[in-house]
């Protein structure tokens, strides 16, 4: 009950930012080329507000979801539930898992790089644009099976998936796969 | 339910963000209910950071996430905060600014706060501010640039690219620079890098298109009457080692109405070439992207096109003057081969003594930032940066240096001036690991340092000595000034580009 208190204040905070956020992506990004995963976070994170408000918190049983393991940079790991549909960046943020996302999803950044960390559930996923691959190119410690969280996004086939934070990875390979370098 | 401690905290965090949520951004209140706690309240750690752009905040924010009794400072010479993102970063890249949201919810926390108008060196000594903080970590970047060191640097029309940059950006410090865009047809810009690829995308790309940038109204006004039409890209080495990034080439290959000229003899590889491109992928890419451009734009011609021509292989000798003036009418370029380095495995490029000139009345230096050392502050000359171990700022370069405790650096000023806005987020992990491995250690926090109040310090003294701060509400207001003046033109803000100006909507 009483965190609870705390979890609305944090989102009703969000939500003030995410509001004068959108107002300033509207005006000056009309002619982005990937305007849906820059308006994306902004429509979430007020359904998430919506959805607390509401029903008390809560989970909309309507919304089919998925199963994410992330994995921290001190080893530590966090499995979260992530609706269909959402993006990865998005689910971190949901869930307090410190993923960096500095241009928040508008692929103009490198900071919510993530490692796939079985390679089948990599092939799962649509290959990166060329876009994406211009990010990666400066993303720290990259891999074979290397992602931007932002476009990972959230589909039944991806049941279980495991996602390392970079720092993590220097010291392990990840599952089934040598990472080589690029 | 009962609430045992960690209820009540819970509580008292959670009303507290319920209460600033409503009261959104009263941001003078920065102690107001963390007082009453005081009793379990870490001791503070008072932490100054001097610079505002990522490097300073990505550390004020892993030194609040890493240390619950750090209390930090920032302090900036500009009335604004966030550095480069302002005015370095190009108006069409408004997707890289983004980050600046999460900068302000930074510099809203309780336990940080803002200074702007407050100068190093000016308004307040290193050694004022060690005697100030338990930590004085510099973040203040390079405002300053190498140079070629050839005849003819000073003739009129030769601009850094950073003076450009903070130009058509609003920089208070660059207002008045007014480059010559009407008197000539071609630009040379000298360098290959992003900053290189952003000048010559502003100096080539569609005015309308800017013009619902961010880009100063002064700097649109004098492109609009721009006479140029040839840009050219001049770099030492081949287009295996062009410096800028994918996402950057990409973008300038792409501009409308805008013709690639590559000569097709420059894309011929050699071995060492090879090895280069199998080791980066960085390069790889880039020098697809090249050769796809030099394929596709091959057979294109027309008319009202402009040019961009990348100029591989050759290093600027000489300025020479135009006929009448003392203005640059052309650059003297060396035609350079590529050496193998033993050591590093690199390949650096050797002049051949061949030589040739390139006429044009606006020269763009984009070879590099500098930073300058304040008093007091240890400097590698020759690298441009301070020296120092995993961001502890060293008393000099040999091995018998010692560590200037509480002295720390980030950014620029630390690993010279490369890197992305992110590359920014590991270099201030890796100072404020140092930070709190040394307060740890208990080497910050000495008896001796009990008269270090910082934030109560810091006011007195700007107060003996009459500065004028620009706290971050003050921001807020320029923020909201400028974002209105955008809105009539469809721009995401008017930009306000002189001091007096910004310091007056700060309400100073």
């Amino acid at each position: 009950m009483l965190s609870r208190i705390s979890r609305i204040g944090a989102r009703l905070l969000r939500e003030a930012t995410a509001e004068t956020r959108a107002g300033h992506l509207i005006s000056s990004q009309g002619s982005n080329r990937h305007s849906s995963p820059v308006v994306t976070p902004v429509l979430s994170l007020r359904n998430v507000l919506f959805s607390t408000a509401t029903s008390g918190g809560q989970d909309e049983s309507s919304q089919e979801k998925i199963s994410v393991t992330f994995v921290n940079k001190d080893g530590s790991e966090k499995t979260i539930s992530v609706p269909v549909g959402m993006s990865m960046l998005e689910a971190a943020h949901e869930n307090d898992i410190e993923l960096e996302g500095a241009c928040e999803g508008s692929l103009a950044c490198s900071t919510c790089h993530v490692i796939v960390m079985d390679v089948n559930y990599y092939n799962k996923l649509e290959d990166p644009t060329d876009e994406e691959n211009d990010m990666l190119d400066l993303a720290f410690g990259l891999t074979e099976t290397s992602r931007l969280g932002c476009q990972v996004i959230a589909k039944p086939e991806l049941d279980g998936l495991r996602l390392a934070l970079p720092a993590a990875t220097r010291n392990f390979a990840v599952d089934g796969y040598v990472p080589k370098p690029h | 339910m009962v609430a045992g401690p960690r209820g009540a905290l819970e509580m008292v965090r959670g009303l507290r963000i319920l209460s600033r949520a409503v009261v959104k951004l009263r941001p003078l209140l920065v102690h107001g209910p963390t007082r009453g706690f005081s009793a379990s309240a870490p001791e503070p750690l008072h932490v100054c950071v001097v610079g505002s752009g990522p490097a300073g905040f990505y550390t004020a924010e892993k030194m609040l996430k890493g240390h619950e009794g750090a209390q930090v400072d920032i302090i900036d010479r500009l009335p604004t905060p966030f550095g480069l993102v302002r005015s370095g970063v190009a108006p069409d890249h408004p997707e890289t600014k983004i980050v600046v949201n999460q900068f302000s919810r930074v510099a809203a926390k309780d336990r940080c706060s803002f200074f702007g108008n407050v100068t190093l060196g000016r308004d307040i000594s290193l050694s004022e501010l060690r005697k100030t903080y338990h930590a004085v970590v510099l973040a203040y970047g390079a405002e300053s640039d190498r140079s070629l060191d050839i005849p003819g640097e000073d003739l009129k029309g030769i601009h850094s690219a950073r003076e450009f940059v903070w130009w058509y950006n609003g920089h208070p410090d660059m207002c008045d620079l007014s480059p010559d865009f009407r008197n000539t047809e071609s630009a040379v810009v000298l360098g290959q890098g992003n900053v290189a690829l952003d000048v010559a995308r502003i100096l080539l790309r569609c005015k309308t298109e800017l013009a619902t940038t961010d880009i100063s109204d002064y700097a649109l006004d004098a492109l609009r009457g721009s006479t140029i039409r040839k840009v050219y890209l001049v770099g030492r080495r081949g287009p295996v080692q062009a410096a800028c990034t994918a996402k950057e080439l990409r973008e300038i290959l792409g501009l409308k109405n805008v013709r690639v000229c590559i000569k097709e003899a420059d894309l011929v590889t050699s071995p060492a070439d090879e090895e280069e491109m199998r080791n980066s992928r960085i390069q790889r890419r880039v020098y697809e992207l090249l050769s796809k451009a030099a394929r596709t734009h091959k057979d294109n011609n027309y008319e009202d096109q402009k040019e961009l021509h990348f100029v591989f292989f050759r290093r600027p000798t000489k300025f020479i003057a135009s006929e009448n003036d003392s203005k640059v009418g052309a650059v003297q370029l060396e035609k350079t081969a590529l050496k193998g380095d033993e050591v590093t495995g690199k390949q650096f490029a050797v002049g051949t003594g061949e030589f040739e000139e390139l006429k044009c009345g606006l020269v763009l230096k984009s070879i590099g930032y500098k930073s300058l050392p304040v008093q007091g502050l240890p400097f590698d000359k020759t690298r441009g940066v301070v020296p120092n171990l995993r961001g502890r700022v060293l008393s000099c370069e040999s091995e018998t240096a010692r560590v200037e405790t509480g002295l720390y650096v980030v950014g620029w000023l630390k690993r010279g001036p490369t890197g992305i806005v992110a590359t920014n987020l590991h270099c201030a992990e890796e100072t404020v690991a140092s930070i709190l491995e040394d307060d740890k250690k208990g080497v910050l926090r000495l008896p001796s340092d009990s008269e270090k109040h910082g934030r109560p310090g810091l006011l007195e003294i700007l107060k003996q000595k009459n500065v004028r701060f620009v706290p971050f509400s003050g921001w807020e207001k320029i923020d909201s000034k400028e974002k209105m003046a955008g809105l009539p033109r469809n721009k995401p803000r008017e930009k306000i580009t002189t001091w007096d100006g910004l310091l007056e909507a700060a309400d100073l």
